[in-house]
């Protein structure tokens, strides 16, 4: 897969305009077992990239998604800014510039387990990791971009029967379970818009 | 946000509220005065409840120690943020920052009074984790 300028700043737009989209449905999830402020965060996160724009876009991929990564770092705020942040820095560190399938399944573990630390978390405790790994499992097992978006929202689906036990809504104790977390929803939200950016089938 | 350029271990206070920040670091100072290196940050890039990371090294930048900085914080963000924040300082820095496990307000407060005895950075972060261990 090599993704020329146009391309990269597709997938930009794409990837901020789902969490722009969604804000409001991301902020009353975060209202439901968190702070209420997980929409508004990513908005303002994604708002920061596109403002990046073109220039964002000129960088090769590795060096995109190490930009992207920080500026999410810097301007997300809550939690989520050095996790998801952290999760594109590593996708850049990890992968070259046209990354094959196994590249992106290689990138994606190891950004994964940097996310883990970052949140000194393990898939279960109904965080992003619940999108993450699944998801991570069909890229590895060679699913196309239909099974690895279908995989996402299920996989958020399935967050809301569970018991958080990380995170803000572990405050909660037993009233987290029945509600989606926040940070699944958005994870999945981004993998939609990625895999539907990228024209997934064109990865070998 | 400081006045002081002592060796002492400097403290930082995080919390998701600036007023929180801020009172607790009022707190701190009417406690050890100006012996200790003091900085507090508060709320998120627009001025909203939250934490960010770029006011975390700010308030690291102004508080630094040759002795080390100890960061209390309040909620999980404030931790994540605070970490991610210690691993992009530069690398003869990182070693000597810490974030405490302790509660914001009587953990600042604690650490301040170690610190300004001219206690080590471990003596600080200790003294503040153990208040109510």
């Amino acid at each position: 897969m090599s993704l020329d300028q146009a391309a990269r700043e597709k997938l930009v737009r794409a990837l901020a305009a789902s969490m722009i989209e969604h804000a409001e449905e991301l902020t009353s999830l975060d209202q439901a077992i968190g702070d209420g402020d997980h929409g508004l965060n990513m908005k303002r996160g994604f708002e920061a990239v596109l403002a990046t724009l073109p220039g964002l876009a000129d960088k090769s991929l590795p060096e995109m998604l190490k930009s992207i990564g920080m500026t999410l770092v810097m301007k997300v705020g809550g939690a989520s800014g050095p996790l998801v942040g952290t999760f594109f820095m590593e996708l850049g560190k990890a992968l070259p510039e046209a990354p094959a399938r196994a590249d992106l399944v290689a990138a994606t573990d190891q950004a994964i387990n940097a996310v883990k630390a970052r949140g000194r978390s393990e898939a279960g405790q109904k965080t992003l990791l619940d999108v993450l790994v699944p998801v991570q499992g069909v890229l590895a097992g060679g699913g196309d971009a239909r099974a690895i978006a279908a995989e996402a929202a299920q996989a958020a689906d399935r967050t809301t029967p569970m018991l958080a036990t990380r995170g803000r809504a572990s405050f909660l104790g037993e009233r987290s379970i029945g509600h989606m977390d926040p940070g699944s929803r958005s994870a999945s939200l981004l993998i939609s818009a990625a895999v539907a950016a990228l024209e997934f089938e064109a990865i070998s | 946000m400081s006045n002081s350029s002592s060796g002492n271990v400097g403290i930082v206070i995080v919390s998701h509220s600036s007023k929180i920040a801020e009172g607790a670091a009022d707190m701190v100072r009417q406690m050890v005065g100006s012996a200790v290196p003091l900085a507090w940050t508060g709320g998120d890039t627009d001025g909203g409840l939250g934490t960010n990371v770029a006011g975390i090294l700010e308030a690291i930048e102004t508080a630094w120690s040759p002795a080390g900085v100890a960061i209390l914080v309040d909620l999980g963000g404030a931790e994540t943020n605070s970490e991610m924040a210690v691993e992009m300082l530069a690398e003869d820095r990182r070693g000597r920052v810490v974030v405490c496990n302790a509660p914001v307000v009587e953990g600042a407060v604690i650490a301040a009074t170690e610190s300004s005895g001219g206690s080590s950075l471990a003596a600080v972060k200790r003294s503040a984790e153990e208040f109510y261990a």
